[in-house]
């Protein structure tokens, strides 16, 4: 019952005339960058985060907005995968598997709409799971102290760097350097300077969306420029669409499948869409065995990685609102909106602020709904967009950004170090070193530290106290288990390679 | 193999010197003698250690771009940060539409196609931002005089600026 009132309250904040506009203009918007090859959900919410500020825009309703587009950009994704060949993001990367094939065949239209579909239940089914899940992790969060944060963090590292890159050292160093940076500025006990190497400009610290848009946004202009664009024009002509009810009786059972894998998936701290949708593909792939012809272009090839990718972006925001720890990339991105806004996530958000947490939850099930009616007849629309040829799409996408940082800060500073970051996430990607770690790093450095702090002032530096609780104990152990476990793993858990002409 | 020593040589120095820049943090009363240094210590150690194991256990090297397009990358990177000092003496129509054609011609060389896509880029932004974002203040048009404009370039050589 309190959970009904508690969704009767978020409707009453999510359902004025004016938050449904910016779901549907969110939704849109999200949806198109979603399909833009090169710009994932990550880089689609980094970049309007800016721009959402300038606009003055009140907690609730920016975060509607970039709910909205968060999203409509992992439905667009789906796009890109189906009709290129290229995956908008990495979760999206499953989705190629079977659904370039299906397209070749003729049938990029069902493809399309079934994808669609499939995205709907999982955000669906994800989303009520949250409703359900949510409440009850936060009282769970009331029993964390300083020490379980601490591990707590630390899990979200190491099952990141562990299940999401190919090389835990690199993944692990990408994490020192985001909370390296983190460190950067005034200490909020002493009220001295750290590691500013005495520059001004650094006494704040650096901002976190300034790295967030540099290494996502600015880093993908220079790939373009490496590649000259090659591969960004439509490679499978889509004639028409129409509703395929009985690929979508056919794959009902895999979407429900994948959707529970997805949101499990989504839920780990740290492990995200990507794992959702590989888990979810694999797993129906070994139900099909032999002869369900994964990876020729069947259905149930795209209804499962698509529903658990949407079900995982959902299972990640779990973590991300009870105890503020995000679960992928662009629930990292989420975080740094809520705490631009001034919102803490964690339990106390729940008991504080219902207002926005079930404001955020309907405001999801919104967006679910205007996607799915949004994208079968639109998605001829959103196909025409796919053909912004990357000459004017990567530089425009540099001018927002660069613009929207410069509304946020005005200092020039602010925009040299965006181009540093842009250079650094060059140079990372180019070495397999994840950007995701890097980004949480900076995110959650402060509070990382400030957790292990009071840790060590109420034990009087005793590091023990690091494992006195079951709770803490269970977390490390965890944690040493996420990070070090994928290193047996990937014989076994090898990523099937996406098809090529 | 040789990029990952490289890059865990980057950055073991750089966490070297990381450790070694928190060691100095200064403390007082408030803070405790400890504190403050111990997490900075922590990652810098860690640090250290992971970029021993990618030199010792390097990946294969990845495929770096040909002279030419490093020539290109670093055009690019030029391009942006004199935007980014330009920005406040000129406003945004100019820098944009300049920056805007390089980039575009950077990514798909034909001279005529990219100042179009440059210019109408900086329009249709100045547009959207100005009249549709409600964030006239932040693209105004500027019109610098010659010390203001000296002031914003002199930020990018080493030792003038400030």
């Amino acid at each position: 019952m309190e959970t009904l009132a508690n969704l009767a309250l978020g409707f009453s904040v999510a359902l004025s005339p004016y938050t449904l506009m910016l779901a549907v203009v969110g939704c849109f918007i999200g949806t198109i960058i979603g399909a833009l090859p090169g710009l994932g959900p990550s880089n689609g919410v980094a970049i309007l985060i800016p721009i959402s500020f300038a606009l003055g825009l009140d907690a609730t309703a920016a975060l509607v907005l970039m709910t909205a587009v968060y999203y409509g950009a992992m439905y667009g994704g789906r796009i890109s995968s189906i009709l290129l060949n290229i995956p908008g993001d990495e979760p999206a990367l499953m989705t190629t598997l079977d659904g370039y094939p299906m397209a070749k065949n003729g049938e990029a239209g069902n493809a399309l709409v079934l994808s669609g579909v499939a995205s709907f239940v999982g955000a669906f089914l994800a989303t009520v799971g949250l409703i359900l899940l949510a409440p009850v992790l936060a009282r769970v969060a009331f029993l964390f102290g300083p020490a379980e944060y601490f591990a707590l963090y630390l899990l979200a590292f190491c099952t990141l760097g562990g299940m999401a890159s190919n090389n835990q050292a690199k993944s692990a160093i990408a994490a020192c350097i985001g909370l390296g940076i983190a460190m950067i500025g005034v200490d909020s006990s002493s009220g001295l300077p750290r590691l500013t190497g005495g520059n001004l400009h650094l006494y704040d610290g650096v901002d976190f969306l300034v790295a967030i848009v540099g290494l996502f946004a600015i880093a993908e202009l220079f790939f373009f420029i490496e590649s000259h664009g090659k591969g960004s024009s439509i490679g499978v002509v889509l004639d028409k669409v129409s509703i395929p009810w009985k690929y979508i009786r056919q794959t009902f059972p895999t979407m429900l499948r994948s959707s529970g894998v997805g949101f499990v998936a989504g839920v780990l701290p740290g492990a995200g869409a990507s794992l959702g949708s590989f888990l979810a593909y694999m797993t129906e792939k070994s139900i099909a065995g032999e002869k369900g012809k994964f990876g020729t272009g069947v259905p149930k090839g795209i209804a499962a990685p698509e529903a658990g990718n949407n079900a995982a972006a959902g299972g990640a925001l779990v973590p991300m609102l009870t105890l503020g720890v995000p679960g992928s990339g662009t629930t990292a991105v989420l975080l740094a909106l809520l705490m631009t806004l001034n919102i803490t996530p964690g339990p106390t958000l729940f008991r504080d602020n219902p207002d926005v947490v079930w404001g955020l939850i309907a405001s999801l099930l919104i967006a679910n709904v205007v996607l799915l009616i949004m994208n079968v007849p639109m998605v001829k629309i959103f196909v025409k967009i796919l053909s912004v040829p990357a000459w004017i799409l990567l530089p425009g996408v540099t001018m927002i950004s660069t613009t929207g940082i410069f509304a946020l800060t005005g200092s020039y500073f602010d925009l040299l170090m965006l181009i540093g970051f842009g250079v650094l996430g060059y140079f990372l990607r180019k070495l397999d070193v994840p950007t995701v770690p890097v980004i949480l790093g900076i995110l959650l450095g402060g509070n990382m530290e400030d957790a292990l702090r009071r840790a060590m002032t109420l034990s009087d530096g005793d590091p023990t106290y690091l494992f006195s609780s079951p709770i803490a104990i269970g977390l490390w152990i965890a944690a040493i288990l996420g990070f070090v476990a994928p290193m047996f793993l990937r014989g076994i858990l090898k990523k099937p390679q996406a098809v090529t002409d | 193999m040789a990029s990952d020593r490289i890059f865990g040589l980057i950055t073991l120095i750089t966490a070297a010197a990381y450790i070694a820049a928190a060691t100095q943090i200064q403390t007082n009363f408030f803070s405790g003698e400890f504190l403050p240094k111990l997490f900075p210590l922590m990652i810098g150690g860690v640090a250290a250690i992971c970029s021993l194991v990618l030199i010792f256990k390097p990946d294969p090297d990845p495929d770096w771009p040909m002279a030419r397009t490093w020539g290109n990358l670093l055009v690019a990177v030029v391009v942006l940060a004199f935007y980014a000092v330009l920005m406040t003496p000129l406003g945004f129509i100019l820098p944009t539409a300049v920056a805007a054609s390089i980039l575009s011609y950077q990514i798909s060389p034909n001279a005529k196609r990219a100042v179009l896509a440059g210019i109408g880029l900086s329009l249709g932004l100045f547009v959207v931002f100005k009249f549709v974002l409600m964030l006239g203040n932040v693209v105004a048009y500027r019109s610098p005089t010659p010390a203001k404009l000296w002031d914003a370039i002199s930020i990018l050589i080493p030792f003038v600026g400030h």
